[in-house]
């Protein structure tokens, strides 16, 4: 147990973040369940209003911040080390601290749930309820006189601090410590995807802290920054959110599109299609990513000249993305094709992430926006993306590299019956919302009136949430299941091309007994120019140094909730208690002797 | 390929260059996102504040022209410190070092009296937008540049314990990053807070 | 160590010598009203100009690896486009509610 607490390995801080994230999908996939239980039906009273302002917004911030980017940051941690040729990320023990943060950072958010009778109120009511995007001035204390948007700001500044972190670590990682001969276009294409992503986190992030911080100081000590009534403007706000809101949709999706481009050469036995173009088109997707921001406010008055350019910008960037989904299409064609859970996860992704797409490109138009936002179209195309992208490209990646991760294999059976009921749920669930949506029903509804037309819509949604949570479970039992068997997985089981595969499965502590050199993109597939790299050593020639673990991390992560914590309940002496623990643990950590 | 000279061990970096370096020119790289969105802030509610005082009336430009000469005098005194620590003059290295933290002090004591006199004026944190953008963004600088001088204290410490030398070269210069990145930071809000009003 | 050429002392010295004249001609930009009109572009200007010098002597960019001069100055510029920007909509807008 100890050496969970201080370890710095990253294969073990892979597995943590996975556990943890995955976790917090269950959990904000039930906040999803009682929502459609709630929407099943017009006039229905399952949950108060407050409850139900609750729930959407758990939803939405718990599946963004506490289980999509992480279940990312799983594999990042995991694999990357393995797909460079490296024996860990280039800073252990600020990698394991971003774990930490993440998990005390989420269990702060969901305390909320429980945490109402400390502020002298009913169970359940003080979770965050403004929405996951917190517009101002709904924030404002006047409007938000409880401690809910405070769990939320404080919250999610805990989560950007292990954002932060863990983006220059795999930002140095991926630059400084690949193996000889694994020049930049040698990168298996993840590798790629995660480097632009965690790009896009460094600069991104540093906008949403600041706008923390003005709504905290808003809410805390009386300024006006969002305030019309002291002269602000709660338009910065969205302003802001959104400068950092776009990217983020960027740093949710990149990662999952490396993933497929992993999952589809390995299962076609072909080389990805056009690899330079499809790296390339994730960069410019990065670049692109930052200038789209304001078409999340199409309908807040910016101007002719602004929509115009906010639209025209949000259709350019569907070509790289469009670039890319041929590029998929075309390594697919013409390959041997084995059909594993893993490529019809991969598949199901290029299918759903085209609708998904194509909703977006109907947000582009400006006009069209201006009927579609705020409604369930949007939601409708946010769950097409990020949950038959994002989520079945992680899918594909938990199929894929679980055996790699774990040394078992999951079971093809249970992964087939969890791939069609996934795919059969989700269309169930969110093609019916673009409908509703443009029969007018608004987002962030607790219900809705029987006589405005949606509720075969609602009723076939909940059908569909309610599948998808038992495809889920079979995942979960799946998961759970490997647990028991033995440790059979071999090296390779998939036949993949690249470093990962050269290892056991599970990798020793030392990942490679060698440091391989590589001489080709694909090192372990024999290639028109290359034969396949040579089996490594199984027994490293010499002992290799494995640095130990550090408490620092852990203790010094704690010292985050403990100041937010001290916020929350305004007391000052506890947030410098928190403060204190943070110096010290940085202390300690920086004259700790570490060797890598 | 190239070996990277990071003190106590030389490890094979893929690029040749130093993992903490790297890291800190990518966390600068963020600063200038999380200045450039409060500088944004304070730009963009320029000249909204519904009531005084405004900043012509209460904006000390001697005062504040005298603060900017201590910084960039202590970016000098940084740079004096990094090269006599590189040189193994760990005399000259100690007495820099000192020297730039306390040039840092009296930039934040200067700070300070500046706050204490807006406030006696009237110009409290939620006294109007100009108050508000002004504290939280020169009260963001001033906050880094305390941790600077914290982080240049101890260094000192460590000088004056002999742990300090030339193996140690790259932490003094990234702390030099750092102090550097705060005095350029002041540069911008020097000019767009006080000079353009 | 870093980087092949190096500054020597006389090299900092003279920077600095130079930050406080800028500064110097800043602070008198600022107070003869004569130059008012042109006040914005000159003080940006030798504002970017003393970023510049610290940037590159001080912190030494213009002699280690211009990757890190990426790392900074992609960033850097996405700041800058990214305040133009909120400065374009905050104030066009504002020129487009009150008709002027």
């Amino acid at each position: 147990m100890k050496s969970w607490l201080t370890t710095t390995d990253h294969k073990r801080i892979g597995l943590l973040y996975f556990w943890t994230a995955f976790g917090f999908f269950l959990m904000g996939g039930t906040e999803a369940l009682v929502i459609r239980a709630q929407l099943v039906r017009p006039e229905g009273i399952g949950v108060s209003a407050e409850t139900f302002n609750q729930l959407f917004t758990m939803h939405g911030t718990t599946m963004v911040f506490l289980a999509l980017m992480p279940l990312s940051a799983a594999f990042f941690n995991f694999i990357i080390p393995l797909q460079i040729g490296a024996r860990d990320v280039a800073f252990p023990r600020l990698n394991a601290f971003s774990y930490w943060v993440f998990l005390l950072g989420g269990l702060l958010l969901n305390a909320s749930f429980i945490a109402g009778p400390l502020f002298g109120a009913d169970r359940l009511s003080v979770a965050p309820d403004a929405g996951w995007f917190a517009y101002a001035n709904l924030t404002s204390r006047q409007f938000s006189a409880g401690p809910n948007v405070d769990f939320w700001l404080l919250g999610l500044q805990i989560l950007g601090i292990a954002s932060l972190a863990a983006g220059f670590n795999f930002i140095v990682t991926i630059l400084n410590m690949r193996a000889p001969g694994m020049r930049m276009l040698r990168l298996p294409p993840f590798t790629w995807m995660t480097l632009v992503t965690q790009f896009l986190v460094i600069t991104a992030f540093p906008v949403i802290t600041v706008a923390l911080v003005l709504l905290m100081f808003d809410r805390f000590f009386g300024t006006h920054f969002f305030v019309p009534a002291g002269g602000g403007d709660p338009i910065l706000w969205q302003h802001l959110f959104w400068m950092f809101g776009h990217p983020e949709v960027y740093i949710l999706i990149l990662p999952a599109m490396g993933i497929i481009s992993e999952v589809l050469p390995t299962f076609s036995r072909k080389p990805l299609f056009g690899y330079t173009v499809v790296v390339y088109s994730g960069v410019v997707i990065a670049f692109l990513g930052w200038s789209v921001w304001a078409h999340h406010m199409f309908s807040t008055g910016l101007g002719p000249i602004a929509d115009s350019v906010f639209a025209g910008t949000t259709m350019l960037i569907a070509i790289p993305t469009g670039v890319k989904i041929f590029n998929w299409i075309g390594t697919l064609w013409g390959g041997q094709l084995r059909f594993t859970t893993a490529l019809l996860f991969a598949v199901g992704f290029i299918a759903m992430f085209i609708i998904g797409g194509l909703s977006g490109v109907t947000h582009a138009a400006a006009p069209a926006d201006l009927q579609q936002t705020d409604t369930y179209y949007v939601v409708a195309h946010i769950h097409y993306v990020l949950f038959g992208g994002t989520i079945l490209g992680l899918f594909a990646g938990i199929y894929y590299w679980w055996p790699k991760m774990t040394g078992r294999m999951l079971s093809e059976t249970l992964g087939r019956w969890h791939f069609w009921l996934t795919v059969i749920g989700m269309n169930l669930a969110f093609f019916p919302m673009h409908l509703a949506g443009l029969f007018g029903m608004p987002r962030r509804i607790y219900t809705y009136s029987a006589d405005l037309g949606v509720t075969r819509f609602n009723q076939l949604s909940t059908a569909g949430a309610f599948i998808i949570g038992i495809a889920t479970l079979i995942l979960f039992w799946n998961l759970l299941s490997t647990r028991r068997r033995p440790i059979t997985a071999p090296h390779n089981p998939w036949g993949g091309a690249t470093l990962e595969w050269a290892i056991p499965s599970p990798p020793p502590v030392y990942n490679f007994t060698v440091i391989p050199t590589v001489a080709s993109r694909l090192p372990l597939w024999q290639t028109e120019r290359h034969a396949p790299m040579e089996p490594l050593p199984e027994r490293p020639p010499a002992p290799i140094h494995v640095p130990g673990g550090s408490w620092w991390p852990l203790i010094t992560a704690f010292g985050l909730p403990v100041m937010a914590i001290g916020a929350l309940s305004r007391l000052l002496p506890i947030v410098l208690v928190g403060a204190a623990v943070v110096i010290v643990g940085i202390y300690r950590w920086a004259y700790e002797p570490f060797e890598m | 390929m190239a070996h990277s000279h990071s003190g106590a061990h030389a490890l094979r970096t893929s690029m040749g260059l130093d993992s903490r370096k790297m890291a800190f020119w990518a966390f600068i790289g963020s600063e200038c996102l999380l200045f450039g969105s409060l500088i944004s802030t304070y730009l963009v509610y320029k000249g909204r504040s519904l009531v005084g005082p405004y900043p012509h009336e209460i904006l000390n430009i001697p005062f504040t022209s005298f603060s900017t000469f201590d910084l960039l005098m202590s970016s000098l005194a940084m740079v004096l410190a990094l090269a006599a620590v590189q040189r193994g003059d760990m005399k000259q290295g100690k007495l820099w070092l000192l020297v730039t933290a306390l040039l840092g002090l009296v930039f934040l004591g200067g700070q300070f009296w500046e706050f204490s006199h807006f406030v006696r004026e009237g110009l409290g944190l939620t006294t109007n937008l100009f108050g508000s953008t002004f504290y939280v963004l020169t009260g963001t600088h001033g906050a880094h540049v305390t941790v600077g001088v914290i982080w240049l204290l101890t260094l000192w410490v460590q000088a004056l314990r002999g742990k300090l030398g030339p193996g140690q070269a790259i932490t003094v210069e990234i702390t030099g990053l750092y102090w550097h990145f705060v005095d350029v930071v002041w540069i911008v809000i020097f000019t767009v807070v006080y000079l353009i009003q | 160590m870093s980087g092949q050429a190096h500054a020597t002392t006389g090299t900092y010295l003279r920077v600095a010598a130079i930050l406080v004249m800028v500064t110097l001609i800043e602070v008198g930009v600022f107070y003869v009203p004569a130059f008012h009109t042109v006040l914005v572009p000159v003080l940006l200007v030798l504002s970017a100009f003393k970023f510049t010098l610290v940037v590159m002597f001080y912190m030494h960019l213009k002699f280690d690896s211009r990757f890190f001069a990426l790392l900074f100055g992609g960033p850097l510029l996405l700041a800058l486009a990214v305040m133009v920007s909120l400065l374009f909509i905050f104030y066009g807008a504002l020129r487009l509610r009150t008709g002027v």
